[in-house]
C-alpha cells in the first residue's frame, strides 16, 4: 500500500509528464488532453471543497462553471467587436486579458453562489440536491434565451485570450497556466481544511448541534464555503471558454454537474487530491473508451456503480487503504 | 485509439489503403447519438456510399460523434487536426456545433465542408477560403417557404420558432420574402415537448396559414398534437420539418403538408435516381434531405480529388470552387462566399404505397443565393 | 384574448399538472418511505414510453401498449430494486445520487443500443383522436381530456390507497418510523419493493400517456424528471398530497406563463422583442415559484417541519 503523501506527489507529477512528453514526441492533442483533465480537476477541487468538506451535495455546480464561461466569453466577444459591453451609467469596455476576465470570472460565480448557496442551504439533504440542481437548471434556462449572446448557439472566442508574457496560442504554455492555477486552488483548498474555519465547516458536516453548542452558526459557514467553492469552479469555467474557444449552455447542463460529482467520488470524497486523480480518469476514461465502443457510456455507468456500491473509498482509497495520512 | 466508423463496418471504416502522395484524409465529426443522431447517421451514410462508389482507395474516413455538444466537437476537432493529420474536416449537423469549430478549424489551415450546418455570420462577415457551404445557408429554405406562401395566395400566416439563433434566423428568413399579413408570431422554449398552448393560440387568431420550424423532436411532437386538436389550417415549413427522417414517427398527421427543399427523392436527373436506388439498396431505407447533402459533399471532395492534390492547398480550393461534380439536386454552384446557388423546390407530403414520402410539385425559388454574400469579403 | 382561449389555457395546464403528477407521485413516495433519492425516475418514465410504443406498433393496440408500459417500468424497477437501491437505503445522500445517476447512463445508452437513434412512434388511439365538441362551441383534443381523466383518477386512487388499505397504513407508518414497521414484522424489504414498483409503474403509464403526444425518444425523461424535483420541493418531501397541488400549480404557472407573459411584455415592448423576453422569462417561472415557496417554507407547502 502506498501512503497518500506520496501518491499525491505521483499524481501531479504524472499530470506534469503527460503534456511534456506530448510536447516532446510532438503529439500535441495530449497536451490538450492534460489541459482538459486540470481544467476538470479544478472544477472538482472547488466542488470538493463544499462535498467533501462541508458535506454539502451539490448538483448544480455546473452553474458556476457556465458563470464564469460566460464571463469570459463575453469579456472577450466585447473586445473582439470593439463594442462596448454598457454605456451607462458607466462605459465598460471587454477585454482578452486573461488576469482580468479570471478576476470577472471569479466575482461574478461567487455572487452567483452566494444567491443560490443563500436560499438553498435555507434546506439540507435532498432538498438541497433538489434545489441546487432547480437552481442550475434555471441558469442553464436563462443562458438559453440570452439572444444577445448567442443563446443555444453559445459565443465563439476566435482567438484564445493573451497572458501577459505568454503565448497562449500554443497549448504548452496554456496547459502550464491551468496547471498552476490549479497547484494554487490545491494549495488553498489544503490550507483551508487545516484551518479553524476548515475544521469548524467539518465539525459542522459531522454533527450539526456539536458546532451549535460552541456558539457557530452552520449556516454562515457553510455559505461562505459553498461561494469559495463556487468561485474556484467558476475559475475553471473561465479557463475551459479559452480551452475550446467557446462557451455555450452546455456548460451549465445539470449532466455536468453530475459528471463534477463523478470526478470527485471516483478519486475519493474529501481527498485533498481526489478531484485530480478522478478527473484524470475520467478524462483517461472518455478518450480510450470512447474509442472501443460507441456505447461506452453504459461501461462508464456500470464502472460508477461498481465504485459506488463496493469502492467508498474511490481510487485513492483502494490505492491507499489502511494508510491515510 | 481512432473510434472507426460502424454502419458498413470495417470494411468501409477505413480506408487505410497505400499512404499514397495523393491520399486524402477526412474527419467525419457528426451527431450520432441523442435526439438529433437521425440527421447526422444520414449524413455519414451518405458520404460513405459516394465514397465507396468512388471506388478510390486513397480516401481514409475517420467517424466521430458529436453527441450533439459543443464542447465534445471542439475536442473532437483539435484531435483530427493536431493528432489525426486530417485534410479536410466535415459532418457537423447543428449550427451551435459549427460556430465552435469552424472558424478555429479554418484558421488551422484544414478544408471544412458543411453537409448541413450553415450559420449566417460564416456565410458573411465571418466567411473564410477554406470553408465551403454544400447544404444551404440557414435562412435559404424558410426563405423559400416565404415565397411560396405568397403564391399559394396566403395573406394571414401564424409563424412560430424555438426560441434559439437559428429559429429567430428561420422566421428572419421567411418575413424577407413573405409580404402578407402575420395572424401571430410565437417563439417557443428550445426542446419544448408539449405544443398545446400554441396551438390554442393558432386556433384563436385569425390566421389562413401556419409556418413553422421545429427541427427534429419538436417537429414530431408539434404534428401530432396539431393533427389532434381539430384545426385545419394549411401547414408550411422548411424540408427539415417533414424529411424522410421525420415522416415515420410523426404518421399520417403529416399527409399534405407543404414544404421547401433543395432536394427530393422525385427529382428527375441520372445522379439523383441513380443515388437513391443505390441508397436503398445499401442501408434498406429511403434516403433524406440529409443523406443528399452527406452524398453531396463526399462527391464535391472527390470531384476536387480527380483535379488537384490536396497537399497543394491553393489548387485544391480552386478545384472546389469549380463544383465540377453531378450534384443529385441537378445544377450546382458555389456563389462569391463558397455557399451554394440552387433551385429551391416546394414538396408535398404524400402516401406512396404505406411509405409516407415527399412529391415536388413545383419551385419556389430559382437560382437562390443568400442574403449575406454582400458582407463576405474573400 | 376571449374566454374560451383562456379556459383551452387552463385546461392545458391542468393537464401539464396532471401529468407531472404521475411522475412525482412515484418520487415522493419512494423518498418518503425509503429516505430515497433517485435521478433515475425519469428513465422508468422513457421505459414506459418506449414499451408502449414497440408493443402498440407490433400489435396495434394501444390499451396493449399502456399495459406493456406499466408491466415494462414495473418490472424495471423491481429489477433496480433488489439488484441496486436495495444497497443504498443505509447509504447517505452522494452515493444515492451518484448510483442513480450511473443507472440514468446505463438505461439512455442502453435504450438507444435496443432501439437505435431514431424517435419511435406512438399513435393516439383511434377512439380519442381530434377534438371533443362541447355545447358553446368549444373544442378541446379528447386524448388530453382523456389524459387529466385517467391522472385525476389515479390520484384518487392513491389518496384510498394510502388512507384506507392495510399497505397504506404500512407506508405511512414506515415513513414515520422505519424501525419500527420491521419490529412490529412487516416484510420491510418487500414493502420497499412494492412502493419502488408503484412508483415506476407511475412513471412508465406517464410516459406511455405523454409518448402518444409526442415523439418517443432517448432523453425524453430528464426534462420530466427534473420538473417532478421542483414540484416535490413545493409540495413537501414524501407528501402526496403536496405533489398533487405543487403539479397542478407548476402546470398552470409554466403554461399560463408561457401564454401570458409575451403578452404582457407586448403592452410595453414592440413584439418581436416582448416575445423573446416573454418566452425568456416565463421558462424560469417556476424556478422562481420555486425559490419564492422557499423563502416562505423551507421544507415546502405540505412538508414536515425539521
Amino acid at each position: 500500500m502506498i501512503r497518500e503523501r506520496h501518491l499525491n506527489a505521483l499524481v501531479l507529477g504524472a499530470l506534469l509528464a503527460l503534456p511534456l512528453w506530448g510536447f516532446w514526441a510532438e503529439a500535441p492533442f495530449m497536451i490538450t488532453l492534460a489541459t482538459r483533465a486540470a481544467i476538470l480537476a479544478l472544477a472538482a477541487v472547488g466542488l470538493n471543497l463544499a462535498l467533501g468538506l462541508g458535506g454539502l451535495v451539490s448538483l448544480g455546480h455546473a452553474a458556476f462553471f457556465g458563470v464564469g464561461g460566460y464571463a469570459a466569453g463575453i469579456l472577450a466577444l466585447h473586445a473582439q467587436s470593439f463594442t462596448p459591453m454598457m454605456t451607462w451609467p458607466i462605459t465598460i469596455q471587454g477585454t482578452t486579458s486573461m488576469p482580468l476576465i479570471w478576476l470577472v470570472a471569479v466575482v461574478a460565480s461567487a455572487l452567483a453562489a452566494l444567491g443560490i448557496g443563500a436560499l438553498s442551504l435555507r434546506t439540507s439533504g435532498v432538498y438541497f440536491i433538489m434545489i441546487t440542481l432547480a437552481f442550475g437548471q434555471m441558469l442553464y434556462y436563462f443562458a438559453v434565451a440570452l439572444p444577445a449572446y448567442g443563446g443555444e448557439d453559445g459565443v465563439s472566442i476566435y482567438v484564445r485570450n493573451a497572458f501577459p508574457g505568454l503565448n497562449t496560442l500554443r497549448p504548452l504554455p496554456f496547459f502550464a497556466i491551468c496547471y498552476v492555477l490549479l497547484g494554487l486552488a490545491l494549495l488553498l483548498s489544503w490550507r483551508i481544511s487545516v484551518s479553524p474555519f476548515g475544521l469548524a465547516l467539518s465539525a459542522a458536516r459531522q454533527s450539526e448541534a456539536r458546532v451549535r453548542t460552541v456558539g457557530i452558526e452552520p449556516y454562515r459557514l457553510r455559505l461562505v464555503a459553498f461561494v469559495i467553492s463556487g468561485a474556484i469552479t467558476g475559475l475553471a469555467g473561465a479557463l475551459f471558454a479559452d480551452l475550446n474557444r467557446f462557451v455555450s449552455p452546455a456548460m451549465l447542463s445539470w449532466h455536468l454537474s453530475g459528471e463534477f460529482i463523478v470526478l470527485v467520488v471516483l478519486g475519493g470524497v474529501g481527498r485533498l487530491l481526489g478531484p485530480v486523480v478522478g478527473a484524470g480518469l475520467f478524462v483517461f476514461l472518455e478518450h480510450w473508451l470512447g474509442g472501443v465502443s460507441d456505447h461506452w457510456m453504459i461501461f462508464l455507468g456500470a464502472a460508477l456503480l461498481l465504485v459506488v456500491l463496493f469502492a467508498r473509498g474511490g481510487l485513492i482509497g483502494g490505492l491507499t487503504a489502511g494508510s491515510r495520512s | 485509439m481512432v473510434r472507426s466508423v460502424l454502419g458498413l463496418g470495417a470494411v468501409l471504416a477505413t480506408f487505410v489503403t497505400g499512404a499514397s502522395a495523393e491520399g486524402l484524409k477526412v474527419g467525419m465529426i457528426t451527431t450520432l447519438s441523442g435526439g438529433g443522431a437521425g440527421l447526422g447517421l444520414d449524413v455519414r451514410d451518405g458520404f460513405l456510399l459516394a465514397v465507396k462508389q468512388s471506388g478510390r482507395d486513397d480516401i481514409e474516413v475517420v467517424v466521430e460523434d458529436d453527441q450533439q455538444e459543443p464542447d465534445v466537437a471542439v475536442q473532437l476537432a483539435d484531435r483530427l487536426i493536431q493528432s489525426e493529420g486530417v485534410d479536410v474536416l466535415t459532418g457537423i449537423i447543428f449550427s451551435n456545433l459549427a460556430m465552435a469549430v469552424v472558424p478555429s478549424a479554418v484558421n488551422q489551415d484544414v478544408f471544412y465542408l458543411s453537409p448541413n450546418a450553415g450559420p449566417s455570420q460564416l456565410a458573411g462577415a465571418g466567411c473564410h477560403p477554406n470553408y465551403f457551404n454544400v447544404a444551404w445557408q440557414n435562412d435559404n429554405l424558410h426563405e423559400a417557404a416565404g415565397a411560396h406562401m405568397n403564391e399559394a395566395g396566403f395573406s394571414s400566416a401564424f409563424i412560430l420558432a424555438p426560441n434559439y439563433p437559428a429559429g429567430q434566423d428561420a422566421l428572419t428568413g421567411f418575413k424577407r420574402f413573405y409580404q402578407g399579413e402575420l395572424a401571430g408570431e410565437l417563439y417557443t422554449q428550445l426542446g419544448q415537448t408539449d405544443y398545446a398552448a400554441e396551438i390554442a393560440q393558432i386556433r384563436a387568431s385569425a390566421a389562413d396559414s401556419v409556418f413553422f420550424f421545429l427541427p427534429g423532436g419538436m417537429g414530431i411532437s408539434f404534428l401530432k398534437q396539431y393533427a389532434d386538436s381539430g384545426v385545419d389550417l394549411p401547414l408550411v415549413g422548411p424540408g427539415f420539418s417533414f424529411d424522410q427522417d421525420i415522416l415515420g414517427a410523426v404518421g399520417e398527421a403529416a399527409l399534405g403538408a407543404r414544404n421547401t427543399s433543395q432536394w427530393s427523392k422525385d427529382l428527375d436527373n441520372d445522379a439523383n435516381r441513380a443515388f437513391v436506388e443505390s441508397f436503398q439498396a445499401e442501408y434498406g431505407r429511403l434516403p433524406s434531405l440529409y443523406a443528399s447533402q452527406g452524398f453531396d459533399t463526399a462527391n464535391l471532395m472527390i470531384s476536387a480529388m480527380e483535379k488537384a492534390d490536396v497537399a497543394d492547398m491553393d489548387a485544391f480550393r480552386e478545384a472546389l470552387r469549380e463544383a465540377g461534380f453531378a450534384s443529385t439536386r441537378g445544377d450546382f454552384e458555389f456563389g462569391p462566399n463558397h455557399h451554394p446557388i440552387q433551385d429551391i423546390y416546394v414538396r408535398e407530403v404524400v402516401l406512396e404505397g404505406d411509405v409516407l414520402t415527399n412529391r415536388i410539385i413545383g419551385t419556389a425559388l430559382e437560382d437562390h443565393t443568400d442574403a449575406y454574400a454582400a458582407d463576405c469579403a474573400m | 384574448m376571449s374566454l374560451s382561449l383562456l379556459l383551452e389555457q387552463i385546461l392545458n395546464g391542468l393537464q401539464l399538472g396532471v401529468m407531472l403528477f404521475l411522475m412525482s407521485a412515484g418520487l415522493t413516495l419512494v423518498f418518503g418511505v425509503m429516505g430515497l433519492i433517485n435521478l433515475a425516475h425519469g428513465s422508468l418514465y422513457m421505459i414506459g414510453a418506449f414499451a408502449a410504443a414497440a408493443v402498440a406498433g407490433a400489435t396495434g393496440s394501444f390499451l396493449l401498449g399502456l399495459g406493456a408500459a406499466l408491466a415494462a417500468a414495473a418490472v424495471a424497477g423491481v429489477l433496480v430494486e433488489t439488484l441496486v437501491i436495495r444497497r443504498l437505503y443505509a447509504r447517505d445522500h452522494l452515493d444515492q445520487v451518484l448510483a442513480t445517476f450511473a443507472l440514468i447512463l446505463i438505461f439512455s445508452e442502453g435504450t438507444r443500443w435496443l432501439f437505435g437513434s431514431f424517435p419511435l412512434y406512438l399513435d393516439i388511439p383511434a377512439p380519442l383522436k381530434g377534438p371533443v365538441t362541447f355545447p358553446g362551441g368549444f373544442a378541446y383534443p379528447g386524448y388530453r381530456l382523456a389524459i387529466i381523466t385517467i391522472g385525476l383518477a389515479v390520484a384518487l386512487a392513491l389518496f384510498w390507497l394510502i388512507a384506507r388499505t392495510r399497505v397504506g397504513v404500512r407506508i405511512r407508518a414506515g415513513q414515520a418510523d422505519r424501525e419500527m414497521v420491521a419490529a412490529l414484522g412487516v416484510n420491510i424489504a418487500r414493502l420497499y419493493t412494492m412502493v419502488f414498483a408503484l412508483g415506476a409503474a407511475l412513471a412508465g403509464l406517464a410516459g406511455a400517456l405523454v409518448g402518444a403526444l409526442q415523439s418517443v425518444q432517448v432523453g425524453m425523461g430528464e426534462p420530466v424528471l427534473i420538473l417532478a424535483f421542483v414540484i416535490i420541493v413545493i409540495g413537501g418531501i414524501g407528501s402526496i398530497r403536496g405533489a398533487f397541488v405543487a403539479s397542478i400549480l407548476v402546470g398552470l404557472t409554466d403554461t399560463l406563463g408561457r401564454f401570458l407573459l409575451p403578452l404582457a411584455f407586448g403592452m410595453v415592448m414592440e413584439p418581436s422583442a416582448a416575445n423573446i423576453v416573454g418566452t425568456a422569462l416565463a421558462s424560469m417561472a417556476i424556478y422562481i415559484l420555486m425559490a419564492a415557496v422557499l423563502v416562505v417554507r423551507p421544507t415546502g407547502l405540505f412538508g414536515a417541519a425539521t
